[in-house]
């Protein structure tokens, strides 16, 4: 017998007695404001968030960003705002993307609870540049602020193959006695552009 | 699992507490995670309903468990993925080794996965020439020390950063006595990064595989899983059979619980969700049962399987805290280590449920509402029904036994130990037979028991 189908006969032979699924029917936490409450616990976990009118003032506001002023290497997904360095959908391998110095990435909703933005590589062709690169920005429009993750999840389909993940803050580690260091890997730091 | 145990949990627990500082020092920083855990469970109203959904949907998927898996695996297969089982970590191995040597590749890159350390996968690829590296900066760390994680989600909590900087001296050349953790970071990134550039091939764990989507989430802080498969185009993906839950909306209970039960965090950083392979690339899945599928047949035990290793119940374990995670000598050490490592072999493991107060801590923090400090207990009872109690303990219980179950002998022991015990030399009460003394001394001996002062009290009340 194949290990498949002898681990399903075990498991099978072995089943407890059946349990109901439950509801997710809540009430989950939601917030008077859900923006606000976005940019504090964004704040607390070493990203920063910028409230822009509409998506020509983003580029002012960049201007302020010594990590965007002082980047070399530049990438915006975000027409009307940034300036990138190269055409992503030029480059054929991934590799290509070590030296990106700044990105700026749409986001499709943020959620309050936890200053989470659920990002995917639909429009993107390397999903790395999320991981890759040294600062992170995200735009995401001021009225897809989420209050909490069963809002999130439904909203979250996975009819193809494809990415998708939630970003809060900027990458970390704590793994040297327990202090906590910016920048583990992953991009250094985490803007999130509020639009509208 | 085939830990080579050289000595049992009290014998490598003493040898943690003898460095007091250490001990200390170790306990106090657990116990900063276990209090930002606090906080953060704190700010959620609907915190209890969370736990309570979470066991209840664990509960459901482990009585369906053999329908999920093959729904699992179905659409795992249709968006693009390979699935694979293995019944033992040898199987485990054999599939992954198949997988690298298939694309020739030499170079791996791994992020956390508690199972390919069960299944001891970095020894057995190393021996076929692959070169692994632990990416997770506490797993790199312990690596690069040649010893095992000491802890599910922090993996190098025992370690001090004045013996990291002398690490990173001797492996990266950073300076001399050079102990800032922003500085060692640093200098770690730039190496690491380097690997997962040069890496042909990347393995990581799954905390959630979706029954319903056939795709599965990884969570990490750093960034570390996500560089690791979206750099080479072969994705590994490791998976206990117990990962599984029924819809992707479930993950609105687990990952609501998952960082704030970990670390205190309102999320983990990047909570990745991966659907068939990268645009080409490949996806690969490897199921693994390793003693699963038996302790799903065990009443007592089997909700020990609904755990997704937050390690909440690690920190907040005054035990675990004090004994540090190597003295369990398991990949998973502290309460929810104790019951599934005997489950496995209870020979070997017979220590381990005795190193608890069953003071029920774990069973208050665990997420998925495993109770554990029962388990544990069950777990006591069951090693003294197999015969595996060592003798001294044996003994003890059976004179215990008598002794309580005949009250003269008792009053007699009693008025023995009362009258004795202050005048006996040090030597005949604090020995090997009395482990409780080890660290500790025996409170002072009252005068009078309890039922000589009661019988005193009644005459005294009915004189009057
Ligand atoms: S048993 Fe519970 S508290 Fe312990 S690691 Fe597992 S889920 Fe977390």
């Amino acid at each position: 017998m194949s290990s498949r189908d002898t681990i399903l006969k075990s498991v099978r032979q072995h089943l407890p007695q059946s349990a109901p699924l439950p509801v997710l029917d809540g009430p989950w936490i939601t917030y008077p404001d859900p923006v606000a409450q976005f940019c504090s616990v964004l704040e607390m976990i070493g990203g920063k968030a910028i409230r822009v009118p509409d998506v020509a003032a983003i580029d002012t506001e960049l201007e302020r960003l010594p990590v965007y002023t002082t980047a070399n290497k530049t990438l915006s997904l975000i027409p009307g705002a940034g300036r990138s360095s190269l055409d992503l959908d030029a480059v054929p391998d991934p590799h290509e993307l070590e030296d990106i110095d700044f990105a700026l990435l749409p986001g499709e909703f943020a959620v309050a609870e936890n200053a989470a933005i659920w990002v995917t590589d639909k429009t993107l062709k390397h999903r790395v540049v999320y991981f890759l690169c040294q600062h992170l920005a995200l735009m995401v429009p001021v009225d897809q602020v989420l209050n909490n993750l069963a809002e999130a999840y439904q909203r979250i389909r996975f009819d193809r193959p494809g990415f998708g993940g939630f970003i809060a803050g900027p990458s970390k580690t704590a793994d040297i006695e327990q202090s906590l260091v910016i920048g583990a890997h992953g991009p250094k730091s985490m803007t999130v552009f509020l639009v509208g | 699992m085939t830990d080579t145990i050289v000595r049992d949990h009290p014998d490598n627990a003493a040898d943690f507490v003898a460095n007091d500082a250490r001990a200390h020092w170790h306990d106090q920083s657990l116990w900063f995670v276990r209090s930002k855990r606090d906080k953060m469970a704190a700010t959620l109203p609907e915190w209890e309903q969370l736990r309570q959904k979470a066991s209840e949907i664990k509960l459901h998927t482990m009585s369906r468990l053999g329908d999920y898996l093959e729904e699992f695996e179905r659409n795992a297969i249709k968006l693009g993925a390979k699935v694979y089982w293995a019944r033992t970590p040898a199987e485990h191995n054999e599939i992954v080794l198949g997988i690298i040597q298939q694309h020739q590749a030499k170079k791996v890159v791994k992020s956390k996965s508690m199972l390919t350390e069960e299944c001891h996968l970095n020894p057995y690829l190393e021996r076929h020439g692959i070169a692994v590296t632990d990416t997770d900066l506490g797993e790199w760390i312990v690596q690069l020390r040649d010893e095992p994680p000491s802890h599910i989600v922090m993996p190098a909590i025992h370690i001090k950063k004045e013996e990291i900087g002398e690490l990173f001296h001797e492996h990266l050349g950073t300076e001399k006595g050079a102990t800032d953790p922003p500085y060692l970071v640093t200098a770690a990134r730039k190496k690491l990064r380097e690997q997962f550039l040069g890496a042909d091939i990347g393995i990581t764990g799954v905390n959630f595989a979706i029954a319903e989507t056939g795709g599965f989430v990884v969570c990490t802080n750093e960034g570390n899983a996500d560089l690791g498969v979206s750099l080479p185009k072969v994705h590994i993906a490791c998976m206990g059979i117990e990962k599984l839950i029924p819809r992707l909306a479930d993950l609105s209970i687990f990952l609501r619980l998952l960082g704030r039960s970990a670390t205190g965090q309102p999320i983990t950083t990047y909570s990745s969700h991966f659907h068939g392979p990268m645009a080409g690339g490949e996806m690969h899945i490897v199921l693994v049962d390793n003693g699963r599928s038996d302790i799903l047949g065990s009443p007592e035990f089997r909700r020990s399987l609904n755990c997704i290793r937050c390690g909440a119940c690690m920190n907040t374990c005054p035990v675990y805290r004090r004994s540090g995670g190597h003295s369990y000598q398991t990949t998973v050490p502290g309460p929810i280590g104790s019951i599934l490592a005997p489950s496995r072999d209870a020979a070997t493991y017979s220590t381990l449920p005795f190193a608890c107060s069953l003071c029920g801590s774990c069973s208050d923090v665990c997420p998925v509402k495993i109770d554990l400090h029962t388990q544990l207990l069950t777990w006591r009872k069951e090693i003294a029904v197999r015969k595996l109690l060592p003798w001294t303990k044996r003994m003890g219980m059976a004179l215990a036994g008598r002794v309580l179950g005949t009250p003269w002998l008792y009053r007699t022991a009693g008025w023995l130990g009362r009258k004795m015990l202050p005048i006996l030399p040090r030597f005949l009460v604090y020995n090997g037979l009395n482990p409780w003394g080890k660290q500790r001394e025996l409170p002072p001996m009252p005068r009078q028991s309890f039922r000589e002062l009661y019988a005193k009290q009644r005459k005294r009340t009915l004189n009057d």
